[in-house]
């Protein structure tokens, strides 16, 4: 008989921007070793997973990490305390680094997770990447963290044009010229602050992978995927499986060499005269994992026995043009459940 | 002080106003301030029956009454 | 008669669905009903509201705290307290008693620490503004003076002609350590070789005894690498020291700027989860020091002049709510009796504040204001706040830093500032002001009166 875990998910929030809470959990329903009950965790009280059928089993409240650790430790407590959590898979960004400096707290209470340290967490930062590119004999486009203005003109002939004027968290602009550098400069320096981050603009096609390390070097499961095409947000609408190898070889040698542990996605561009650029690196499982699933490697299933601290044998292939493509669907609620949630944070 | 017709608060102290499509959380004593108005109860009972069952004097009630009126009223929870 | 029931503000709050609210779930606000075991009520009973309350016996954890940190790191450590940070002679009285030395930035400092019975050769002497007086008075006492700049340099050659005691001096070093804004008005810069030159030309005048090297890299720094950086960039002056002039620094006076455990306002994460530890700080410090080219059997001593992570901690304001009110919006406001004159830092902190009895999970987005008549008085713009009623109490935690030297006397009259013993005895270390004390400084001329 297959043993039944009881797993904890965020990021149920599959709206235009999705979380990758629902595909995650639409793994672990079909995962071949083990049963699941979900324990969906929510911030928001309309995120879609909250409604969906056959996806949580039981969903709670939690507080936003910005409220502080120790309230949303104990919160989790609480929850642990009526479902007894096995696993906790954190699926947003902001969140992230609250959960992996909960790690020990979270091992007292028996729940396991299987993260990336704050170490490799902070060093892969936008504005840490060429040096982290430098330290693990990466390719990263030519870039530059820089405080105020004067500093463009220190820099100048150390890039070409185009550059991507980039903000610390979100925003980039392609600037064609040191005039445009500054506007851009100016509008993101006031939203977000400095750094701005100028990057080389590497022509080429944009790629992602989805791996995952075992934390000792090892590459449990990779697939690589191409965009087909994107919404207004920059999110993929639909995607389609590759079979380019050398993506395959340049996501084992960063697992490698980080010993990466946990889920990642990577960014990067692949050139022309075939040179592949990483421009960036996100220290999670993304929400197009269920592709990977369906191209024959169940990451998320993989995910959760390493995090149970079994040694899930690497998957070996997948199916090279496989496709998603998401569609949006109305679900029909009733006041009564949002009632519930909203009152007593548990549906 | 009228509320409008179609509102009502279930025992959990939530408050769906069909009108508009917004809902509300109600503490206890905004829950039972509610349901006195629905009885259109006037000022002076509600407060009179906080004053003999809470532990709450007079002028202090007054007062909180005054301001939760304020807020129904910005809410359009009233006619 | 039947027993009343416990009474709440009415309240109705709209729920507002799915839309992103920084503040999630509710959660039941903690409570501080008291402080070191005495209850909030009787301290605001006894010496009003608000007062200022330090914990004695959190001072000296902490600092014991940072100590372990940095002396299981590190072989020879000392620490100096930072009197900008808190100069109440028994705070300062406290971390003398613990070792501390004096850390001191202006003449009316230096002073207070020599009459703290602060012996002269333990006090270091910082910052831009030192008289030649001061100087004077440095030099014939024996304290450390930290050069600033190259005027005072020659100051001191000047004083050093006609003294009979040598000038005990180090160099303030300003440098990049990959953080921003770097901090270059104070000292003399590494990276242009201004700091080199400053320390050349000290040992050939042969008139100023070289014994150490200070740097102060920034305020309130978030992540503890730049503290390596600046460590190896100091290392990297004593050997060169060493190596041209065969002269042995005493010390490396690694400054301060370790940040609390409070909220900088536009934070996304609370502060108490994102500040480094002292363990990360000394980490970084004492690596980079330990694999540095230091002669590994003459180490320099490391001093510490860490002032707010050693006192925040033990500082709270205890008051009592004012007023609520509503705002044109419909918004709550609450005014209490902290203004933004005795809480200096609220205008970079998120401050934390709690009431100081039981309250329900109920609670309102609500503006905080202070007392005073000024549209800036503001202590936090938006907290989601239980139900509090005028006259109930709340408290400010992690004040100890800086409010009580930057706070400033207007409008209302400074309160009390009470010391909890680690038996749990009270003390009022300074008197609230009165009209008297303030007005006794003013005169009034002939003609006005």
């Amino acid at each position: 008989m297959k043993p039944k875990y009881t797993i904890a998910v965020t990021g149920l929030n599959n709206t235009d921007n999705p979380g990758p809470g629902v595909p995650v959990i639409r793994a672990l329903r079909e995962a071949k070793e083990f049963d699941v009950r979900i324990i969906g965790l929510a911030y928001e009280n309309l995120e879609p997973g909250i409604y969906m059928e056959n996806t949580a089993d039981k969903v709670y409240q939690i507080p936003y990490p910005s409220t502080g650790s120790d309230e949303l430790m104990q919160r989790i407590e609480y929850i642990n305390s009526k479902e007894d959590i096995d696993v906790l898979i954190p699926n947003f960004d902001a969140e992230l680094f609250t959960f992996m400096m909960s790690e020990r707290k979270l091992k007292e209470m028996g729940i396991q997770t299987f993260l990336p340290t704050i170490k490799q967490f902070e060093e892969r930062h936008k504005s840490e990447l060429p040096e982290y590119g430098k330290k693990y004999g990466l390719d990263i486009p030519f870039s530059k963290a820089i405080t105020n203005l004067s500093d463009i003109n220190n820099i100048q002939y150390e890039f070409e044009y185009p550059v991507l004027v980039k903000g610390k968290f979100y925003d980039a602009y392609l600037a064609y010229n040191p005039a445009q550098v500054t506007e851009f400069f100016n509008k993101i320096s006031v939203k977000w602050g400095v750094p701005v981050i100028i990057q080389q603009f590497i022509r080429g096609t944009e790629v992602n992978v989805v791996a995952l390390g075992d934390g000792k070097g090892n590459t449990i499961g990779v697939v690589p995927m191409r965009k087909q095409y994107i919404t207004d947000k920059g999110k993929a609408w639909g995607g389609i499986t590759l079979g380019d190898e050398n993506l395959i070889k340049i996501t084992k040698n960063l697992i490698e060499k980080t010993k990466w542990r946990g889920g990642m996605e990577l960014e990067i561009i692949k050139t022309h005269t075939d040179k592949y650029y990483i421009i960036e690196i996100n220290p999670r499982i993304p929400a197009w994992v269920y592709l990977a699933v369906g191209a024959g490697q169940n990451i998320p299933e993989a995910l959760v026995k390493l995090a149970l601290g079994e040694k899930p044998e690497a998957f070996k292939s997948y199916d090279i043009g496989k496709m998603f493509i998401r569609y949006s669907y109305d679900l029909i609620g009733d006041i009564s459940q949002f009632e519930k949630l909203s009152l007593t944070g548990e549906l | 002080m009228k509320l409008k017709k179609n509102i009502a608060v279930s025992e959990t102290g939530f408050l769906f106003d069909p009108n508009s499509g917004e809902s509300f959380s109600l503490n206890e004593t905004g829950k039972k301030i509610l349901q006195f108005l629905k009885e259109e109860k006037s000022e002076n009972q509600i407060s009179e029956w906080f004053v003999k069952n809470y532990e709450v004097d007079q002028a202090t009630f007054e007062n909180n009454f005054n301001d939760f009126i304020t807020v129904l009223q910005n809410f359009r929870i009233t006619e | 008669m039947k027993e009343k029931l416990k009474y709440e503000r009415p309240i109705i709050t709209k729920i507002n669905a799915g839309v992103t609210d920084k503040f999630g779930m509710r959660a039941k606000m903690p409570v501080i009903s008291e402080i070191d075991g005495i209850p909030v009520k009787e301290l605001i009973n006894k010496y009003g509201s608000p007062s200022f309350i330090l914990s004695e016996q959190t001072i000296r954890k902490t600092y014991n705290d940072a100590k372990r940190a940095f002396t299981t790191r590190y072989p020879n450590v000392q620490f100096a307290w930072s009197y900008k940070t808190n100069y109440m002679n028994a705070v300062c009285k406290i971390f003398h008693s613990e070792g501390s030395w004096a850390e001191v930035v202006s003449g009316f400092e230096y002073d207070k620490a020599i009459s703290n019975g602060v012996p002269g050769n333990k006090i270091i002497f910082n910052g831009p503004d030192k008289s030649k007086e001061d100087l004077q008075k440095a030099t014939n006492n024996g304290s450390y003076i930290h050069i600033d700049h190259f005027d005072e340099l020659y100051d001191l050659l000047s004083i050093a002609e006609t003294s009979e005691k040598r000038p005990k001096v180090a160099i303030r070093v300003n440098m990049d350590t990959g953080i921003f804004p770097q901090w270059d008005r104070f000292g003399f810069n590494y990276e242009n070789g201004e700091a080199w030159n400053a320390l050349n030309r000290i040992m050939m005048s042969k008139k100023l005894d070289l014994i150490g090297l200070h740097t102060h890299i920034g305020t309130y720094m978030m992540t503890p690498a730049p503290y390596g950086v600046a460590a190896s960039k100091l290392a990297e002056l004593a050997v060169r020291l060493e190596r041209k002039f065969n002269h042995k620094i005493k010390y490396i006076d690694m400054g301060g700027g370790f940040a609390s455990k409070n909220t900088l306002k536009g934070a996304y994460l609370p502060g108490k989860d994102t500040c480094p530890t002292f363990d990360q700080y000394a980490e970084a410090i004492s690596n980079a020091l330990i694999n540095s080219e230091l002669d590994p059997n003459e180490m320099p001593t490391l001093f510490l002049e860490t002032g707010r992570a050693l006192i925040d901690d033990a500082g709270y304001i205890t008051g009592s709510v004012l007023a609520n009110k509503r705002l044109a919006d419909g918004r709550r406001s609450m005014i209490i009796d902290t203004g933004v004159n005795m809480l200096f830092t609220s205008f970079w902190y998120e401050h934390e504040i709690y009431p100081a009895k039981e309250v329900s999970s109920h609670s309102e987005d609500t503006t905080i204001y202070g007392p005073l008549c000024m549209n800036i008085d503001v202590i936090r713009s938006v907290i989601k706040f239980p139900l509090l009623q005028k006259g109930d109490h709340y408290v400010i935690k992690r004040i100890g830093a800086y409010n009580m030297t930057q706070w400033m006397q207007f409008i209302t009259l400074r309160p009390k500032i009470i010391l909890v013993d680690p038996e749990g005895k009270t003390h009022i270390i300074r008197e609230n002001e009165t009209n008297e004390s303030l007005t006794s400084l003013e005169v009034i001329p002939e003609h006005l009166k």
